[in-house]
């Protein structure tokens, strides 16, 4: 009985002692930090995917919080919606941002893109890269191996067995850009998403001159300039053989789509046109 | 007799060298050559001829486009027909010179390698050259390392301020299974690869000169100690047969004793490594007055294996005889790289051509049971498991602190797994990753 009441007393004390001294730590070293960074981390998706730039969530909280305007500000995952909160709660106005999406410039799939070797080694694209054009003549296309589909982190981007390229969830994707930095050749761009999810681009990365490129693969870019000439809106340039179109001027008049001659340019989205004129093309549409 | 050899690591594959003792054949010139810039580890070389252009045999066609860089020249007179894209044995583009030959430029050139062993330098003349008036000549011929790695060999004899060179060794190990293209140089060329030497001696100011050679060469052993004889302060060592012995710090340790420190030049042990047939592209350079034009090379098929004395700028495929095999490795079969095509010319660090189709597959990848022979068999001391699961996790602060500049990628990791992994692939990805990020870093340093 004398046992029991001796560890009661001694625990009791050790108890308050330390009580004490975690209530004078805690008042000693307490850090004052704005209530509105948890705000506004609450509102982000807690990805940490890095598509803002910053480090994390937590990162981009804490730098909408501290600063004098939302201006270069802006996660791409949550959208405007989000950001709008977020700028009610920090007091600013955030920028309005146009969604991104990313796009594949590559459409050399197995059948329109000859294989030349067959790779049994480390199943990474950065491996493949290193070692030199991969499974088909073509030095600047899709390797096929997923480092993109592996550096997702909303499960976006996925392979197509059949084409051997990735394909990117309309809905899905937020335009973080992981797929981006993880793609060794470059191939994965981020776009307006566009009114509708309308877009055009150039669906290949070749930068060969026009007969080898042609050899490597049906529908490369060939860089015949045809697309420049047709753009009313300067939007699209040339260099090295390859073709750009840039998305801020764009307006999607879709006229390059249609002199392309190896149909590299793509329209996706777009309704079926209508019953065409005889002499022009009816434009098939990728989803 | 205690053979000399490196203290850790290191595995033994079959040799496998059935071309050894088949006489070197000269390849007759082809009509036509491509000459890439870059057959050299550096800078490109810049074409100094344009289309149209005449060019004789021996004639520079590309100068050196920086200190680390080396000249390029025709082994064929005719006419520049183009500048254009030519392909690496993998598919990557690179730029080249064409020339093509015409009825009267195959006489002159019929005549020129007739008189191709007349000496342009004798006796007084020879003995006269100073050191630097010797690095000239082989910096001049484009001579680079032909063991395969081609750094440009006057860059390795001229060292930086504060160290100072004490022996050349020269690395005639040959380590690579199948191949036997220095084994034939060195029993068919003893006296000429021996002059070599003393001339690259001679140019790193050094009085002691080692010539290693793996104890699997007997006759070429005993030609070359015959030829040595003769030459004071050098002398022929039998290595160990240990794959990966012909790797320049491997070589260092065996033949000197001391070890390259991590991060360090190897002439920090003073010691300079030459390629036994860089040596004797020396004495061709500086005695015949030729500059680097062709290479041997072991051409194996997995049943023959021959010898070829090769023009550079020939395309591969006229080689085999058009023969394009599912597996081709240009190089031997632990260090070369798979090609995709044998339309490609051949360059200056080409050493080999493997049609053995016993390589054509790699086994299946299982999972790793942490034996741990791979750490066994690094030659370096390195964790190669460690290495390659950080480099596809991309960790690479974590990789760089294990120390991942220091692999040399000679593939002993990959050949000792017994789950068959693809260690070296990953390894060699992270190591190219931590270099950029270590070069980047020092070029940000001195900013």
């Amino acid at each position: 009985m004398n046992i029991i009441v001796t560890s009661i007393i001694v625990l009791g004390i050790i108890g308050i002692v330390g009580a004490a001294v975690l209530y004078v730590v805690a008042k000693r070293f307490h850090v004052q930090e704005d209530p509105r960074i948890d705000q506004v981390e609450a509102l982000l998706p807690g990805a940490n995917c890095g598509g803002c730039g910053r480090s994390g969530c937590r990162d981009f909280a804490v730098a909408c919080v501290g600063a004098t305007t939302l201006e270069g500000l802006n996660c791409p995952s949550s959208g405007a919606a989000v950001m709008k909160q977020i700028g009610d709660i920090v007091g600013l106005t955030a920028s309005e941002a146009k969604p991104k999406i990313a796009v594949i410039k590559c459409n050399g799939t197995c059948d329109l893109r000859p294989q030349i070797a067959r790779f049994e080694g480390a199943p990474s694209c950065a491996v493949l890269a290193s070692l030199g054009t991969g499974e088909s003549s073509c030095p600047n296309g899709c390797l096929g191996c997923g480092d993109c589909v592996a550096a997702c982190p909303y499960d976006a981007i996925h392979m197509n067995r059949e084409t051997g390229l990735p394909e990117v969830s309309e809905d899905k994707c937020v335009g973080c850009g992981a797929c981006v930095k993880a793609c060794p050749r470059a191939i994965i761009e981020l776009r307006y998403k566009g009114p509708r999810g309308m877009r055009v681009y150039v669906a290949c990365s070749n930068k060969e001159k026009g007969a080898a490129a042609m050899k490597e693969c049906k529908v490369a870019c060939i860089g015949c300039s045809k697309c420049a000439k047709e753009c009313t809106h300067e939007a699209i340039t040339i260099a090295n053989n390859l073709s750009y179109i840039d998305y801020e001027k764009c307006k999607l008049c879709r006229k390059c789509v249609d002199v392309c001659p190896t149909h590299a340019i793509h329209a996706v989205n777009f309704p079926v046109k209508k019953a065409a004129p005889a002499k022009e093309k009816v434009e098939e549409t990728t989803a | 007799m205690k053979l000399h050899t490196f203290k850790i690591g290191g595995v033994h594959p079959a040799e496998n060298k059935i071309a050894a003792g088949k006489p070197i054949e000269n390849v007759p010139l082809p009509e036509e050559v491509v000459l890439p810039v870059s057959q050299h580890i550096g800078a490109p070389a810049n074409p100094i001829v344009k289309k149209g252009d005449k060019v004789k045999r021996g004639d520079c066609v590309a100068e050196a486009g920086g200190f680390v860089s080396a000249p390029v020249h025709t082994p064929i007179s005719g006419t520049v027909t183009k500048i254009d894209i030519a392909r690496t044995p993998q598919g990557m583009p690179v730029q080249a010179i064409y020339i093509k030959s015409d009825e009267a430029d195959r006489e002159a050139d019929a005549q020129a390698l007739a008189k191709r062993d007349t000496p342009v330098r004798t006796g007084n003349d020879l003995a006269t050259l100073d050191a630097k008036a010797i690095i000239d000549i082989i910096k001049n011929a484009g001579i680079v390392g032909l063991g395969g790695a081609t750094f440009p060999t006057h860059v390795k004899l001229s060292p930086p301020p504060g160290s100072k060179a004490e022996v050349v060794i020269i690395n005639a190990a040959e380590c690579e299974p199948c191949l036997s293209c220095d084994d034939m140089l060195m029993r068919e060329n003893p006296r000429e690869i021996v002059k070599g030497v003393e001339l690259l001696m001679r140019a790193a100011g050094v009085n002691r000169g080692v010539i290693a050679i793996e104890n699997n060469k007997p006759e070429a052993i005993a030609a070359i100690t015959e030829a040595a004889s003769s030459v004071a302060g050098l002398e022929v060592m039998p290595m160990k047969v240990k794959y990966p012995q012909g790797g320049e710090k491997q070589l260092i340790e065996a033949v000197i004793g001391k070890e390259v420190p991590s991060g360090a030049l190897p002439i920090a042990t003073g010691a300079i490594v030459q390629n036994v047939a860089t040596a004797y592209a020396v004495y061709r350079a500086v005695v015949l007055g030729e500059p680097l034009m062709d290479r041997v090379l072991t051409l194996h098929d997995g049943e023959t294996g021959r010898n070829l004395r090769v023009p550079l700028g020939t395309i591969l495929a006229t080689l085999t005889d058009g023969r394009e095999p599912e597996k081709i490795i240009i190089g031997g079969p632990m260090m070369g790289r798979t090609a995709s095509t044998l339309q490609t010319p051949m360059i200056k660090g080409t050493s080999g051509i493997l049609l053995d189709q016993r390589y054509a597959h790699r086994r299946p990848v299982e999972n790793c049971i942490r034996c741990g022979k791979c750490a066994e068999a690094c030659p370096m001391g390195l964790e190669p498991f460690l290495l390659a699961t950080l480099s596809r996790l991309k960790e690479w602060e974590e990789v760089e602190a294990n120390k991942i500049a220091n692999c040399i990628e000679c593939g002993s990791c990959s050949y000792a797994c017994p789950a068959s992994r693809p260690v070296v692939d990953y390894v060699r990805l992270g190591k190219q990753t931590v270099m950029g990020i270590m070069r980047a870093r020092a070029a940000a340093a001195k900013k």
